[in-house]
């Protein structure tokens, strides 16, 4: 076990630097000016091109910058914008309002998914079961843009159910919405996963032994049954949780949240590489991380499964 | 979108869907001529048998249909001319003349959707043509070369795979097709086709890698080596027949959402514009005018769901009839 998560470890070091590697050429390696549009019409002074172009190294080639850039984030220095804004600050500020929705959308789609799952796998071929099966793939066919709008529109504008953006303090019951746009499409991946698992389950030995013992059906399935099918649920929710973190940039632009996907988008659209780079590096690595995190688990919950 | 995710819905595939052809192949290709009666059927014929009985399969077959006719002449289904604008039946809601209505610049909707269809079908079925054939070689080559060679390439596209996909796409086309920057059409849809590639090669090279391990030590390869076939005889004529089963499902359902990336992209700002007509665009221009006409919105964005709809489902149904677990 223990070697398995050394070498698991070892094997991210060159993920990781790969990544925000190619993250930085194509952030910094872009044709044309960086100091283009920064500083209004008149083009920006000498002396704040000379102090950037010192700063960032933007006069060395790309593998001296991107060395002198790993240097300073191993120092928890996330540089500055052009404005002179701490990254890092800018990240502290967004990233909390990002967990908050990822928990959200965790939450409910782990839920809804999974009662929807388990129903429709105890009784295949049953109406629950088809209708699971209908909606879900449906949702899977939604772009999830699609899903914002019209939820948004019809729940928000139309009926006034929820208020159609959040406000500025992010509270939890205004993140219900998005956190249910967010959570849709992997709401439709657990509840399948959930119904697969289940039905494959369902007509294992053990569980004919348990309900020959004469156990309660409630007691076959809520111990017997469950534990050995939410295996692949669990792990998928593990790697989800790393995907939302950083797939929130449509559900944060359509809400009005202020998290990290639209702190991206707008430093991507007004080319704040520094911004860019440091926000992607911080993504990959929870994503990253909770993919080794999901590895482990599964070896953990499945003693099965061996690691050489 | 989802790329991650989709593994899960083919996972049942690589390793039933490739034992089963390897059962059937020394059958199916000694017996490939006309021995009339009870002939034995390969996996694909069994598979045909299976798939003719399902409703699911003819519905989402005849709509894929119907969209690459829309693709290919939209003159068949409409006469009016997309790009006519008249500013005074501004977005008028539906009616007779105009089935969709008309959207802002007073186009008629209908039309502009039947005419959007290519842009969306061509830039999706390119960038899923694209990806299996990348990904696909790849992966034969780590899974057969193994070593060295596959430890290096499976490192790679774990890097590729550590991008997150929206995230990874918006940085590639804000760098190569910046807003505002002049660049033609079929620039941009290639520009869209490429950054679609780089991101979603991996998962297609993973399948590949996997089905063609479990191959590798088939007896009818062994067989094949044992008569004295070189490498290249045995991937062309023996590992890439009986492996490509999953990656075809998978890559039918790839085209799906490879529709939604593009309608998503297009949205962003950072994929199709105009004066190219697509879904996504479409979708993008109404976003400001969704409280006032809703319709705006409504109607490419249920044609996306239902061509989504189609390749998922026919992806699904192709897998379901491969998969001997469910005969």
């Amino acid at each position: 076990m223990g070697r398995y998560v050394l070498r698991r470890l070892l094997q991210l070091i060159p993920v990781f630097f790969g990544t925000t590697f190619l993250i930085y050429c194509l952030v910094w390696a872009v044709p044309g000016d960086p100091f283009a549009s920064k500083c209004g019409e008149r083009g920006c002074p000498d002396s704040y091109v000379q102090l950037m172009t010192e700063k960032y190294h933007l006069d060395q080639s790309v593998f001296v910058q991107y060395y002198h850039y790993m240097l300073n984030l191993l120092h928890g220095d996330f540089g500055e914008t052009y404005g002179g804004v701490q990254i890092s600050s800018l990240i502290s500020e967004a990233y909390p309002n990002t967990v908050k929705l990822a928990i959200v959308a965790l939450i409910i789609e782990g839920v809804i998914g999974l009662t929807a799952g388990v129903l429709s796998g105890l009784r295949r071929n049953g109406f629950l079961d088809n209708l699971v099966l209908v909606s879900t793939l449906f949702l899977i066919a939604l772009p999830i843009f699609v899903t914002g709008f019209v939820l948004q529109w019809l729940l928000g504008v139309q009926w006034g159910i929820v208020s159609p953006t959040v406000s500025s303090d992010v509270p939890f019951n205004e993140l219900i919405l998005p956190g249910f746009v967010l959570g849709s499409l992997s709401m439709a991946y657990i509840a399948r996963l959930a119904r697969t698992s289940i039905a494959e389950n369902r007509r294992g030995d053990y569980v004919r032994t348990a309900i020959a013992k004469g156990l309660p059906m409630r007691r076959v399935v809520g111990i017997h049954l469950l534990r050995n099918s939410l295996i692949p649920v669990v792990t998928y929710l593990g790697t989800d949780l790393g995907a939302l973190m950083g797939g929130a940039i449509i559900t944060e632009g359509i809400f009005g949240i202020n998290g990290i996907g639209r702190q991206v988008y707008q430093a991507i659209v007004t080319k704040e590489g520094a911004t860019v780079v440091g926000i992607v590096v911080i993504l990959v690595m929870v994503y990253l991380l909770m993919n080794l995190v999901v590895d482990i688990l599964y070896a953990v919950l499945d003693p099965r499964i061996r690691y050489g | 979108m989802g790329d991650p995710t989709v593994s899960s819905m083919v996972t049942a595939a690589p390793g039933g869907a490739s034992t089963i052809a390897g059962i059937e192949e020394p059958v199916s290709s000694g017996a490939a001529a006309p021995e009339r009666r009870d002939k034995p059927r390969g996996l694909w014929g069994d598979a045909w048998r299976d798939l003719r009985r399902k409703p699911l399969f003819w519905i989402s077959a005849t709509i894929i249909l119907l969209l690459l006719a829309m693709a290919a002449f939209p003159g068949l289904f409409t006469s009016v001319d997309p790009t006519h604008g008249d500013l005074s039946r501004s977005r008028e809601g539906p009616s007779a003349d105009a089935w969709f209505g008309y959207d802002v610049q007073g186009q008629d909707v209908f039309a502009r959707i039947i005419y959007g269809t290519r842009a969306s079908i061509v830039v999706s079925i390119l960038a899923t043509v694209g990806t299996a054939l990348i990904g696909g070689a790849i992966g034969v080559l780590g899974g057969f070369r193994g070593g060295w060679a596959d430890a290096l390439l499976s490192r790679i596209a774990d890097i590729f795979f550590g991008l997150p996909f929206l995230l990874g796409a918006i940085v590639i086309l804000f760098t190569f097709n910046t807003p505002g920057s002049n660049k033609s059409t079929l620039n941009i849809e290639l520009l869209v086709v490429t950054a679609l590639v780089v991101l979603s090669w991996p998962l297609s090279m993973r399948i590949m890698r996997s089905s063609v391990l479990s191959a590798k030590h088939a007896d009818y390869v062994l067989a094949a080596r044992a008569l004295g076939a070189g490498s290249g005889r045995i991937i062309f004529r023996h590992l890439i027949p009986n492996c490509l089963a999953p990656l075809l499902v998978y890559s039918t359902i790839l085209i799906g959402s490879f529709i939604g990336a593009e309608a998503t992209l297009a949205y962003l700002g950072v994929g199709l514009r105009s004066p190219v007509i697509s879904w996504g665009i479409m979708i993008a221009d109404s976003q400001e005018y969704i409280r006032v006409s809703p319709q705006l919105l409504l109607f490419p964005a249920s044609f996306v769901v239902i061509a989504v709809l189609s390749f998922v489902t026919l992806g699904e149904a192709v897998r379901e009839a491969l998969d001997p677990k469910l005969r």
